[in-house]
This record gives C-alpha cells, sequence and structure tokens, in this order.
C-alpha cells in the first residue's frame, strides 16, 4: 500500500472513528453532569430569554461598540483566518468533491487561483496570530500545550496543501498524502483540544445570552 | 514549614489554619461541589484568547497580565482538566496537568479576592459567551473551603452569620435604626407582626449614610405602604457571598428569608446594596432550595414601578448637570438599566451618562468586598482612576448613584484622591423631592 492509499483510506478513516467518538465522549463527558434548575423567579419570560440566547449567538460574533477599541484588532485578526479557513475547506473544487462523496450533494467551488491566494493570506494570518500569541503578555500566559499544537495541527493542513496545489517540493503524489496525513492528524486530534469550540460555540453563546436574558440583563 | 500558606497567614484569621493537605482537599471538595454541566461546558469553552482581559478595569489599569479574568480560575481549570474532565484519564496518565497545591491557592488569593470585583463585565466580552464572572465565584467557594478567604471577609461573614451584623457595633443595629429615625424625625417601621413589604438596611448605610435609612422610611411612609424592619433579619449585604462561603451565605440569607415569610411579605425590598441583591434575587433561592413565596426587589425598580403606576410623584430635583453610576450587580448582573433613568427623569435631572455606562459601566473598585480588604486598597485606588477620570469627563456637578458600597468607595476616593465630587444616593434625591399624593408623609 502506498502512502497516499493508506492517507486516504485506512489513516482517514481511523481518523474519522477517532475523531467522531472522540467528539461525542467529550462534550458527553460534561454534558451528562448534573443541571441544577434555577429557582429564582426569572425576570423575562421564557421565550423572551430563549431569543435572548438566540441573539447572543449572532451578536457575540462581534464585540459591543463599547469595547472595539481594545478588542476589535484582535478579534478580526482571528476571524479573518477563520474565514480564510472556511473558503478554502468549503470552497475549492477537490475538497467540494471529497465532501460531497460524504454527504451525497456537491455545490459550486471558486477558482484554483482564487483559492490559492486566500490559502497564501489565511497561512499569512496563521502566522500573525502565532506571532501575536507569542509576543503578546496575556495571550504568552494563558497559551499551552493545546495552543500551540491545535495551530500547529491546523496550520500544517494549509502548508501542506498550498504545496500540492503549487507542486511545490515533492512529486504532487506525495504531497497529496502528506496533505491527507496532516487531516488525518487534525482529524485524531480534535476532540481532544480546543478546535472543539467549533462545536462549542454556538451553545456557549446561547447559554451566556439565555441566562442573561433571563435576568433582564444585556447579553 | 507546616503551612505552606504560611507566608499568606497575615492575610488570613487564626481560625482558617489548616495544613496544605487540607486545603488542598477543601478546594477540591468546594470544586466538586460547584462542578456542573454549565460550569464544566464553561471551562470546557475557553480558548485561550484573552479578551476577557480587555475587559476588566483591573487588567485595563495596570496592564498586568495576571489580571486576565480567565487566568484568576486556572487552578480550577487544572484541576477540571485532571479531575473531572472527559479526558482526565489521559491528562493524569500523560502528566499534562500538574495536581493543584496548596502554594498554588494561596498565590491565587490575590486573584481571586483583591483584584476582582465580581462585576461581570469580563462575561460580557467573552466571544465564547462563557460567564467568567460566574467561574470566579465558583473558585471564590473552593478557596473558601480551602480556608483561604482574606481574613476581612471571613471574619466580617462569621460575625454576621453568628449575630445577624458583619461587625460589632456599640449597640444593636436595631437600636441604630430607631435612633436614626429620631434623628432625621421619620417614623421607622420595626417588628410588625405582619406586612406586605420586608425592609431591610445596608450595614453601610447604617454606619455612613443614616440620610439613607431615613430616606428609605420615608419614601415608604410617603407611599403609605405596609412594611416592617424586623430586628432579627436586619441586613442586606451578605458577606458570606464576598467570602465564599456558600453555605454562610445561605445561612445569612435565611435570616432574611426566615423574617419575610414570619410577617408574610409579598416583597423583600432590597435597599441601595448591589450585591445584596445578587444574593437575594438572584442566588437565594437556589440556597434556599425552592422557590421563593415572595418577589425580591430593588427599591429603585420597585419606585420605578410606584411612577409608572402613578403612586409616587416627584418635584424637580434641581440636581443641575448629573451623572450617574450603574452598579454591576443591578445592572449588568441584575438587568436594572432603565429604573434608575425613570426616576432620574421624573426627577427633572438633565443626565449626563458616563463614557462607559448600563451594562458596560465600569465597577467602582470596590465591589466583590475588595473594599474591605485593606491590603487591596493600593491596587484598587490605581484602578479607580479610570472610573473617576469618566466622572470628571462628564462635566456634572451631582453624582448619583443607587448601591451604598459603591457609595462608600467613592467617598473613600474622594478622600484618597482629594477629588472634588461627592456620591449622593439617588433614594435620598426621591426622599427629598416627593409630592403628596394624599398619603401621609
Amino acid at each position: 500500500m502506498d502512502l497516499l492509499t493508506f492517507a486516504r483510506g485506512p489513516a482517514l478513516k481511523a481518523a474519522l472513528v477517532i475523531f467522531c467518538v472522540g467528539v461525542v465522549w467529550r462534550i458527553a463527558g460534561f454534558a451528562l453532569l448534573r443541571l441544577r434548575r434555577d429557582l429564582n423567579a426569572p425576570r423575562a419570560s421564557i421565550g423572551k430569554f430563549m431569543a435572548g440566547g438566540l441573539k447572543a449567538v449572532g451578536t457575540r460574533s462581534w464585540p459591543h461598540p463599547e469595547f472595539i477599541p481594545r478588542t476589535g484588532a484582535g478579534e478580526a485578526l482571528g476571524y479573518s483566518y477563520h474565514i480564510g479557513l472556511f473558503i478554502v475547506v468549503l470552497m475549492f473544487g477537490p475538497h467540494i468533491t471529497f465532501l460531497g462523496s460524504l454527504v451525497g450533494f456537491t455545490w459550486p467551488g471558486l477558482p484554483s487561483s482564487l483559492i490559492t491566494i486566500v490559502s497564501v493570506l489565511t497561512l499569512t494570518l496563521f502566522l500573525a496570530v502565532l506571532f501575536r500569541r507569542l509576543t503578546h503578555p496575556v495571550l504568552r500566559m494563558l497559551s499551552n500545550f493545546d495552543d500551540y499544537f491545535s495551530w500547529l495541527v491546523t496550520a500544517l493542513v494549509l502548508a501542506t496543501g498550498l504545496a500540492a496545489v503549487a507542486h511545490i517540493g515533492a512529486p504532487y503524489e506525495r504531497l497529496l498524502a502528506w496533505h491527507i496525513l496532516s487531516v488525518d492528524l487534525l482529524l485524531v486530534w480534535f476532540p481532544f483540544g480546543k478546535l472543539m469550540h467549533a462545536f462549542y460555540l454556538v451553545p456557549s453563546r446561547a447559554i451566556n445570552g439565555a441566562l442573561l436574558s433571563r435576568k433582564g440583563a444585556i447579553s | 514549614m507546616s503551612d505552606s500558606t504560611s507566608t499568606f497567614s497575615a492575610a488570613l484569621a487564626p481560625e482558617q489554619a489548616m495544613t496544605p493537605e487540607a486545603r488542598v482537599a477543601g478546594a477540591m471538595r468546594g470544586f466538586a461541589h460547584e462542578l456542573g454541566a454549565l460550569s464544566a461546558f464553561r471551562l470546557e469553552s475557553c480558548i485561550h484568547c484573552g479578551i476577557c482581559a480587555e475587559a476588566c478595569h483591573f487588567y485595563i489599569a495596570t496592564e498586568d497580565p495576571q489580571y486576565t479574568p480567565v487566568w484568576k480560575v486556572e487552578p480550577f481549570k487544572q484541576a477540571y482538566k485532571r479531575e473531572a474532565s472527559p479526558f482526565a484519564p489521559l491528562y493524569r496518565l500523560l502528566g499534562l496537568k500538574r495536581e493543584i497545591t496548596a502554594e498554588q491557592l494561596a498565590r491565587w488569593q490575590h486573584l481571586l479576592f483583591d483584584s476582582c470585583n465580581m462585576c461581570g463585565r469580563c462575561s460580557l466580552i467573552c466571544p465564547m459567551g462563557i460567564d467568567v464572572a460566574a467561574l470566579i465565584e465558583q473558585a471564590r467557594h473552593a478557596m473558601f473551603d480551602a480556608g483561604l478567604a482574606p481574613k476581612e471577609l471571613y471574619q466580617k461573614a462569621a460575625h454576621q452569620r453568628a449575630t445577624g451584623q458583619p461587625e460589632p457595633s456599640s449597640e444593636p443595629y436595631r437600636e441604630r435604626l430607631l435612633a436614626i429615625g429620631r434623628q432625621f424625625g421619620v417614623e421607622i417601621p420595626l417588628d410588625k407582626s405582619e406586612a406586605e413589604i420586608l425592609l431591610c438596611v445596608p450595614r453601610t448605610d447604617i454606619e455612613h449614610y443614616p440620610g439613607a435609612v431615613a430616606a428609605l422610611a420615608r419614601v415608604m411612609r410617603h407611599l403609605g405602604v405596609s412594611c416592617t424592619f424586623r430586628s432579627d433579619g436586619l441586613v442586606a449585604e451578605n458577606y458570606g457571598y464576598y467570602a465564599g462561603g456558600k453555605q454562610w451565605q445561605r445561612d445569612i440569607s435565611l435570616k432574611l428569608i426566615e423574617q419575610a415569610l414570619k410577617v408574610k411579605a409579598k416583597i423583600l425590598l432590597v435597599p441601595e446594596c448591589g450585591h445584596a441583591y445578587t444574593a437575594l434575587r438572584w442566588e437565594a433561592a437556589d440556597l434556599y432550595g425552592k422557590p421563593l413565596p415572595f418577589a425580591v426587589r430593588h427599591v429603585t425598580e420597585f419606585l420605578a414601578d410606584e411612577l409608572t403606576a402613578g403612586r409616587l410623584k416627584l418635584s424637580s430635583a434641581g440636581a443641575g448637570k448629573t451623572t450617574f453610576h450603574d452598579p454591576c450587580q443591578l445592572v449588568r448582573k441584575g438587568g436594572i438599566n432603565d429604573a434608575p433613568r425613570a426616576l432620574m427623569q421624573a426627577l427633572g435631572i438633565e443626565l449626563n451618562e458616563l463614557k462607559n455606562h448600563g451594562a458596560f459601566s465600569f465597577c467602582c473598585g470596590g465591589g466583590g468586598g475588595v473594599l474591605d480588604i485593606e491590603r487591596a486598597a493600593p491596587l484598587r485606588y490605581r484602578t479607580m482612576e479610570n472610573k473617576l477620570r469618566e466622572i470628571d469627563e462628564t462635566g456634572a456637578a451631582t453624582f448619583l448613584t443607587s448601591c451604598s458600597d459603591c457609595r462608600r468607595t467613592f467617598d473613600d476616593a474622594k478622600s484618597h484622591f482629594s477629588w472634588d465630587k461627592t456620591p449622593h444616593s439617588l433614594l435620598e434625591l426621591v426622599a427629598s423631592n416627593l409630592v403628596a399624593t394624599g398619603n401621609p408623609t
């Protein structure tokens, strides 16, 4: 079995199994802990605080105006590379073909040249966020192995993907194998580290928003 | 060394002496007791973005990264990952998270108590929507169980739990209350057997602002409502809440709950005290174990409702250009934004809002018990500078608030900085501008 066959065959299958089992295990691991009922009388009706939760999912996507001067640039940087990642993962033809084989339908993609530009920009932004994490006193203090390893596995996917598309450094099939192996690595790591925030983002915002709205407070 | 926290012994009461092992065990017990799906999810969701630092006035004033709000719960994040998270066995097996130590907990005392007002501003900025302030409150519970609550808070909580008063006084508060009535010429409703509204009073007002106590009595009499203070449940503050002693917080809350039940009150009226509102409005029922059979209302929201109902009429206060400090526990954590503004509007006040107001208001700096912690004063003053600047920038001549602890904090800053503003009570301003509606005044 050659490397490419291994990467997109047994390695990918094993990675997907670890990903799925790990994600379910991690979510169940805390979600099944006891949940205390709040016995304090709500200020808002149940409809209002549920609406507050949904609203917070959107409003927390960008800081309240009062916070923008201090956080706007950092958040913009964070969102920029996330948007870049989404474009590259979801709008690149070969990715669409692969994802389409999983979900059963496909969608129109963007030209490869545009994807390449976005990838380069995204990788540059990745380097910028790493630089920021290493140099910003707060981020440096908060950061641990998870932060750096999660960065590394994601950056590897981007870098190997770019190399494969640009045919840099090795034959295409080997580069593609490395790219798929890096995806396998990301899938394996995903449930163990902070990449799980992809699953947490919406419920976390919604819960805090709902709880604050229950009190009639701004979320 | 018999106690690895001995370097912090000056910050602890003698009753808090424990072995390091007992401290860690206490912290873990307190932590485990608090851990449910919601707090675990909050701990899980942090992406180490550091944005919460940008909301915290301790970080903004000092640029010291240790004041990053979520860092204040780091030992408990560490304990969660190692002991209770879905992959805890892996963390332990690979040694990825160390056990927390008494030394570490002792170091965190400064971060969890001296440099956190539990104001909740961090919970408003987190892009993941984590209620960081709720985690800090839970961490305080664990610190209390580790015998690491600052002695000022611990001792006041212990005294309040035992006697109903956070500290000894030359005469019982009951007598002080009656004396205030005589001093201000207002009848103090006390120890009635039945009343629709149970009143209580901030110890800060009894000690420092008797006019606010008289104002409350005067306004209630003006409205002609059936109300009473009760000698056995007078104090609004809850030092158990500050110190992190959950059981003590419950016991202290029960003093008021029992009196409200005894007089068959429909409303427990929280006076101008922010954290008392949080403790009674948003936490007491959970500690009581069932929903409270009466409403808990802050005096400003009660009066705003009376205004809307037409039972309260106010004359123009002639206060000139005025600004208002929103107490964090009322507005950000309690949702009371419009009520004080409705009262100020009825008083004909030209309100000049602070740059950061309403839910985004900066804390006065004294909340969360910080005002009581002696060694925290230098950091508190440094943190307050930004707030005082904001107040000055409004150009307002009159400065109002609706929390006596905030008022006390600003008064303290006034003498420390030789600041030219005096914080005034919104309730007192209301009481001074009542318009007769047929009820006795």
